[in-house]
């Protein structure tokens, strides 16, 4: 692998990283909402 | 799989694919139509839905509708490969393996369901579970390769979501949703075929028996035509059988009236060449337009009778 295709590797690995975060964090609001519905009888 | 022609056209196998293809797997375009109908079948539904609940409902109708675009895809990689139209997706492209687009949409698949399960009701998540397996393994796997009424019978996958979102609420499926499945499912076949006609070209290069392709382009007229008159009853069910009212019944008449003249007017032309196809692309971007305008004719009719 050049330094080149080694660099665009990482930097795609950099942005999957990040947007994987992103969801992780949105699914724990997503899931802490849900919870909090549920206990408190809103469906 | 290093030697496949697919791989071969890739910048490099060792370059992850990127998020934005994951994101183009699902067809985000496509999909507006699908949350929308979900959406509708949801407001229209006796009873109340948390917003959150409601928010996740349609979350996991669009992860489900991406889950089977992306299982579609995964399919025909080859396929998609000899239509223009489609050469440029991820798989075809080779910006992606196959085996990341497999996991992606049954992982996909799997969590909406599950999702929907937690947040609603399990008979959502059971219908939503039907919807994708129907498109993949009905549609995709089944019908598309091997029958012309291929979009007919699998037209019943797009139906679907107006159904869930009623389910969601309520916990039942009733009337109404059932003959918003009916309308969805007798408009898929013109909405296609007026495509159909004009993309004709790349089906066929691509092998698949699209009616264009197999019956000839006056035959797809004339079932344009027939399936527009048998939808047009369908459109007009839910005010027949006083599930809906006024508001309704006008935008249902008046919508399915324009779109019959559309119809009338593709059917009654012969022209082959794409180029020329103005009334075929009318049609086709009308049929969208028109499914959205009852639609949501639907939700406020329901909201005035409540």
């Amino acid at each position: 692998m050049t330094p080149e295709e080694d660099r665009q590797v990482r930097a795609r690995q950099k942005s999957r990283a990040i947007v994987t975060g992103i969801l992780l964090a949105a699914l724990v609001i997503l899931f802490y909402a849900i919870t909090i519905v549920k206990i408190g009888g809103g469906h | 799989m290093a030697s496949s022609p697919i791989m071969s056209k890739a910048m490099s196998p060792a370059l992850p694919a990127h998020w934005r293809d994951f994101v183009a797997l699902t067809k985000p375009r496509v999909m507006t139509l699908v949350v929308f109908t979900g959406l509708c079948g949801l407001l229209a539904a006796p009873g109340r839905i948390h917003p959150v609940l409601a928010f996740t409902t349609i979350l996991c109708i669009a992860l489900g509708a991406g889950a089977a675009a992306t299982l579609n895809q995964w399919y025909e990689k080859d396929i998609d490969g000899l239509m223009k139209r489609t050469a440029n997706r991820p798989l075809p492209a080779g910006r992606m393996d196959p085996q990341s687009a497999l996991h992606f949409g049954v992982g996909l698949s799997v969590f909406s369901v599950l999702l929907m399960g937690i947040a609603t009701n399990w008979l959502a998540a059971a219908v939503l579970a039907v919807s994708i397996l129907f498109y993949v393994f009905v549609y995709t796997i089944w019908l598309k390769p091997r029958t012309a009424q291929n979009i007919v019978i699998g037209g019943a996958a797009g139906a679907f979501p107006p159904v869930i979102g009623w389910a969601a609420v309520t916990g039942d499926i009733s009337a109404l949703p059932v003959a918003l499945f009916m309308l969805i499912f007798f408009w898929t076949p013109p909405h296609f075929w007026a495509l159909a006609l004009f993309v004709k070209t790349d089906y066929a290069a691509a092998g698949i028996p699209m009616l264009p392709v197999v019956s000839g382009e006056v035959a797809t007229r004339r079932q344009i035509w027939l399936y527009t008159a048998i939808m047009a009853v369908a459109a007009m069910a839910p005010v027949l059988l006083r599930l809906t009212g006024l508001v309704y019944g006008i935008a249902a008449l008046l919508g399915t009236g324009l779109f019959a003249v559309f119809a009338f007017q593709v059917f009654r032309r012969r022209e082959s060449d794409p180029a020329r196809m103005g009334p075929e692309r009318r049609l086709f971007k009308y049929s969208i337009l028109y499914l959205f305008l009852l639609f949501g004719a639907v939700v406020v009719d329901r909201w005035l009778l409540a």
